[in-house]
């Protein structure tokens, strides 16, 4: 369970994040949505704890965020952030290796070379090892960061639960790579011991795919909940100025949004 | 290209730079003076007391600048995530240079008088002072991409600030003065003795034992400082701890030889296109490189003009540049 109580965040004097307060429950995949500027990238950093809080708390199974570790929280807690640059050309094998660095010393085990390999597997780039990440497309260059990433945490801890933080994770994707990696992400999220909070803004793909949303609007919660509660014609008119047209899916049962400008303006 | 295989080719080019120079010893004359001086004898004739008492320790002192020069590099465009990044660059070398004209122009009218420390201590606390300055100025609260750039621009505009510095102080200085710091500018090893080799050594071998501990961090820190974060890396504490290796390494190593270029930027590069850009290969790597190439150059120094030499900066940019430039087109190492 990760809980953030409180949590204000604030730069130029002007509060991105403010009085935010929610519970992301294991077991789960937990989208953020939002307009522009609405503090989404904000709140998952500060989730992430690459950001302190100016007010209120974050806790990893009850704990304090602030009282664990560097070491401790990144054996448990990956995060991918939105437009990583590489700054040296690096062959694939070796970035992906890098999620595997809390885990080890000076030298890999061989434990942290089969999880490569397996998350390697699992994304679809175990062909690319050998190239360099600067030759790869931006959408594969994303898949590799994938990889990366869930290395961190690809395996159970024996005493405490594993946190994934995805922010804005299917830029650069094509949309069966979109489908496809958010497919991923459920069955990685359906593990009981893991919590996995992502960003993104596609609203029919979250509809789709998340089991709990939360929709924030200028720094603040504006709904909280099961994707059919939180996107209502009214909030989305709220957050987005758009006003939508529900229809339903015929292939999933469930709701599809499609839009028009806000008329009201 | 292994650690093992360079530090070889070190070997090699160390017993040539010690063979050759403006006069050649045998290896015979190099093994008497050795053992007439390990054997404690006061009364050694003069060509070998010249082998023992200026041709080895110039020797050891390039190997250990010319480490301190490519180690500065490896961790500067490491942590700056640029590779256009000089050891140099936050304010150190041209601090140390204008500690060094200071010293040439006002040194006379000053009572201090350090013997030949004066010199390097001058030229090592203007290279603190003005790294000091630049990081004292760049200093804001905010963290992350922004305060890097802030560091790499207030660097710029500082070693700006001291070469005019330099430039006024060479303007107004007379001969042979001002000979002195174009000279110091250039780069020189001539002054090479055995309390030079004992304090750079002290700070080589100081940086690079932390320096190859950061390896593992620095590494993570090419795909960005949160993700670095995120992979338990405390990256302000690594900042400030591997610019201060730098500074200790550059400054120290400096003070003794005058600014000498070109040989932190390009070491990094040569291994990255040889090896790849890990960081536990890179320090150790550049720092026998880096004694290589300079020992390198300090023999083309020393032999193409003999008796007299080149300033061995003119050395290191001449025959650096053209394979500097060679090696970043002939490889998708840019991509």
């Amino acid at each position: 369970m990760l809980t953030a109580s409180n949590l204000v965040f604030r730069a130029g004097g002007r509060a991105l994040i403010d009085h935010v307060s929610a519970g992301f429950e294991p077991g789960r995949l937990h989208l953020i949505l939002g307009p522009n500027g609405a503090g989404k990238s904000t709140l998952i950093r500060l989730l992430a704890r690459l950001l302190r809080p100016a007010e209120g708390a974050v806790s990893y199974d009850g704990k304090d965020a602030a009282r664990w570790t560097e070491r401790d929280l990144a054996q448990r807690r990956a995060v991918l952030s939105q437009a990583i640059e590489v700054s040296f050309s690096i062959p694939v094998r070796e970035l992906v290796l890098m999620g595997r660095y809390p885990h080890f010393g000076a030298r890999p085990g061989a434990a942290d070379l089969e999880i490569c390999n397996e998350v390697m597997s699992f994304f679809d780039v175990t062909d690319m090892a050998d190239r360099n990440y600067g030759t790869l497309s931006g959408g594969e260059r994303q898949r590799v960061q994938f990889a990366r990433v869930l290395a961190q945490i690809w395996r159970p801890l024996e005493d405490t639960r594993r946190y994934l933080f995805l922010d804005e994770p299917l830029t650069f994707l094509d949309i069966h790579h979109q489908i496809d990696f958010m497919e991923k992400v459920r069955v990685f999220a359906t593990q009981e011991d893991v919590v996995v909070i992502g960003v993104v803004h596609d609203l029919n793909l979250a509809v789709q795919f998340a089991s709990r949303l939360l929709l924030l609007h200028q720094g603040r919660v504006l709904a909280d909940g099961a994707p059919e509660e939180v996107l209502t014609a009214e909030h989305l008119r709220t957050a987005f100025s758009v006003t939508p047209v529900l229809l339903t899916n015929p292939a999933t049962g469930k709701a599809h949004l499609v839009f028009e400008g806000d008329k009201s303006r | 290209m292994s650690l093992s295989l360079l530090f070889l080719l070190m070997v090699a080019i160390t017993v040539a730079s010690i063979r050759y120079g403006a006069m050649d010893f045998s290896v015979h004359d190099m093994a008497a003076a050795v053992w007439g001086k390990l054997s404690g004898r006061s009364d050694l004739p003069l060509d070998q007391r010249i082998f023992i008492e200026l041709r080895v320790p110039r020797a050891i002192l390039c190997l250990l600048v010319g480490a301190c020069l490519g180690v500065g590099g490896t961790l500067m465009q490491a942590l700056f995530r640029n590779p256009i990044v000089e050891p140099g660059l936050v304010g150190t070398s041209s601090g140390a240079a204008f500690g060094a004209a200071l010293f040439y122009v006002f040194g006379a009218l000053v009572k201090v008088n350090l013997g030949g420390w004066t010199l390097p201590l001058a030229a090592c606390a203007g290279g603190v002072l003005s790294t000091y300055l630049v990081f004292v100025l760049a200093h804001t609260k905010e963290q992350g991409r922004s305060s890097m750039l802030r560091l790499l621009l207030t660097g710029l505009a500082i070693n700006a600030l001291f070469m005019s510095g330099i430039g006024f102080l060479s303007y107004i200085a007379r001969d042979p003065a001002a000979r002195s710091i174009i000279y110091w500018n250039l780069g020189t090893l001539s002054g090479a003795d055995w309390n030079s080799v004992l304090v750079v050594g002290i700070a080589t071998v100081g940086g690079l034992v932390p320096a190859v501990a950061f390896a593992k961090p620095l590494n993570a820190l090419m795909i960005g400082e949160d993700e670095a974060i995120a992979l338990g890396v405390k990256v302000g504490r690594l900042k400030w701890t591997v610019l201060t290796i730098n500074v200790l390494m550059v400054a120290t190593a400096t003070a003794f030889t005058g600014v000498i270029s070109f040989v932190g930027l390009i070491v990094p590069h040569i291994l990255r296109i040889a090896r790849g850009p890990d960081n536990r290969f890179l320090i150790l790597g550049s720092a026998l490189l880096g004694a290589t190439l300079l020992s390198v150059a300090d023999l083309i120094a020393r032999v193409s003009l003999r008796p007299a030499e080149l300033p061995i900066g003119i050395v290191t940019a001449v025959v650096g540049v053209p394979v500097f430039v060679s090696l970043l087109r002939s490889r998708e190492y840019l991509s």
